[in-house]
């Protein structure tokens, strides 16, 4: 399971995640492809662990949404048993120590977790290598390199709510455009120190995509001497 | 029939009576006391040396379980020997699985679940010690409590073995809340000394901060006992 990973294409999927100063932004795709066949535009590709802590899908869907709803359970049972929560930290490398066992079994799993604690909010890629590293922007999946190249442009920790989201939205729309496994709608979620907020439950990609373009000036009606670049 | 030889038998009144004399093995040890204050937790423990050859400043009863939390023990030096290490494994392996330090609370429950699994096992039988485990969690000072049956608590100042009863009057009426770490360890000292047999050389005493153990050394500890002996 090694090898180039960036060009690992059953990773049909973008997802995306930032740390900001209001906290972390995360924003993925929701399209589910096998092979040449489109399964679903409607997928959750974000799942909600629980109140405080967010992960993000890529790769096997089945063992993403099992593992992280292990992972839900677990945090619980820890809370109940000993009074209080577990951190991100705590719970990321608890997924870890889970992933690491069944390393070479044929897991496929590319995830981010989010999640705010008493220390702040924390951002984490977690992957079926065993792999988990902290870090402050990720993007995984097949359309991660597009995502990049918007997000890496553009980022800076102290954008505010609206210009993060704006951000997430457009790294995704664009992922969505030149890969073909990503599309459907888009999907942010906010993560602040009281938890996480649904920002947008899903933004269809082809109305961003008609939006942005008028935004360039671009209107379809074949002039292309009105084109005006921002 | 008799109740006593099996811990797995209750008794008609619902005693499990080697879980009882665990607990007297316990009330026939060496006194240790701990201590919350503020910024600190103090624990001092009494120590007795077989004989005038043995020497005493190599008997260490006051176990570091981590970098910031210690535990003391009255009762079976041997079995807290064991109970420590297995705690102090606890405390490492929680790190790989979770990467953050155990709260205080959560190793205290793990010792006493490690007490209680004793009480429930056939051909085994209890740790013959109640322990004192002092630590810091979330910036808080806290002193946890376990006993042979698997009972935790958390106490403001305790002390356990034999005089445990005349030691804890005594804390009863000089602890007060937000002691310093200087008054916490004179408390301390006071209480020991009280009970104590002749003198310095059989004190132990272990100051708990946020990030770190101190262990007073054998000149630390009779100066400490001269000051205390002069506050009288």
């Amino acid at each position: 399971m090694g090898g180039n990973k960036l060009n690992n294409f059953k990773h049909g999927t973008t997802t995306l995640g930032f740390v900001f100063k209001e906290g972390i932004l995360l924003a993925v795709d929701s399209r589910a492809s096998m092979g040449s066949f489109l399964s679903s535009e409607q997928v959750r590709k974000v799942i909600e662990i629980n109140e405080y802590l967010l992960g993000t899908m890529a790769g096997g869907a089945a063992d993403c949404q099992y593992w992280l709803a292990y992972l839900a359970n677990h945090c619980r049972t820890y809370e109940l048993k000993n009074g209080s929560k577990l951190s991100v930290a705590a719970a990321s490398k608890f997924l870890q120590g889970i992933l690491i066992g069944y390393k070479n079994s044929g897991l496929s799993m590319g995830c981010m977790i989010a999640g705010t604690d008493l220390s702040g909010q924390h951002l984490y890629y977690i992957d079926n290598d065993g792999m988990r590293l902290k870090g402050d922007i990720f993007s995984v999946g097949s359309g991660s390199t597009y995502a990049y190249g918007v997000l890496d442009n553009h980022y800076r920790y102290d954008l505010s709510l609206n210009e993060a989201v704006e951000l997430g939205v457009r790294a995704i729309y664009h992922a969505t455009h030149r890969d073909t496994a990503s599309g459907g709608v888009v999907r942010v979620y906010h993560i602040h120190q009281n938890g996480w907020t649904k920002v947008h439950d899903g933004i269809d990609v082809v109305d961003l995509h008609y939006k942005f373009a008028q935004q360039k000036g671009l209107v379809g009606d074949g002039d292309e001497a009105k084109q005006r670049l921002f | 029939m008799s109740y006593d030889t099996a811990l797995t038998v209750f008794s008609p009144d619902g005693q499990l009576f080697q879980v009882e004399y665990a607990m007297e093995a316990v009330k026939r040890g060496l006194c240790c006391v701990g201590v919350r204050g503020k910024d600190a937790i103090i624990l001092g423990v009494e120590k007795k040396s077989a004989s005038r050859l043995q020497d005493v400043k190599t008997i260490k009863k006051v176990y570091q379980l981590d970098h910031n939390l210690c535990m003391t023990f009255s009762g079976l030096n041997a079995d807290a020997r064991i109970l420590a290490n297995q705690t102090r494994l606890q405390c490492q392996q929680y790190k790989i699985y979770y990467e953050d330090d155990p709260s205080v609370d959560y190793i205290a429950k793990f010792t006493s679940q490690q007490q209680q699994k004793f009480t429930q096992r056939g051909g085994a039988r209890p740790y013959g010690i109640s322990t004192l485990i002092a630590g810091f969690s979330n910036n808080k000072p806290k002193l946890f409590q376990t006993d042979p049956s698997g009972a935790c608590s958390e106490w403001k100042a305790t002390s356990l073995g034999k005089s445990a009863k005349q030691v804890k009057d005594f804390l009863e009426k000089h602890w007060r809340e937000g002691l310093h770490e200087k008054d916490a360890l004179l408390l301390t000292t006071k209480a020991l000394m009280d009970v104590v047999e002749s003198g310095n050389k059989n004190i132990e005493l272990c100051v708990i901060r946020k990030n770190e153990c101190w262990f007073l050394n054998e000149n630390e500890v009779e100066e400490l006992t001269k000051i205390t002996a002069q506050l009288q």
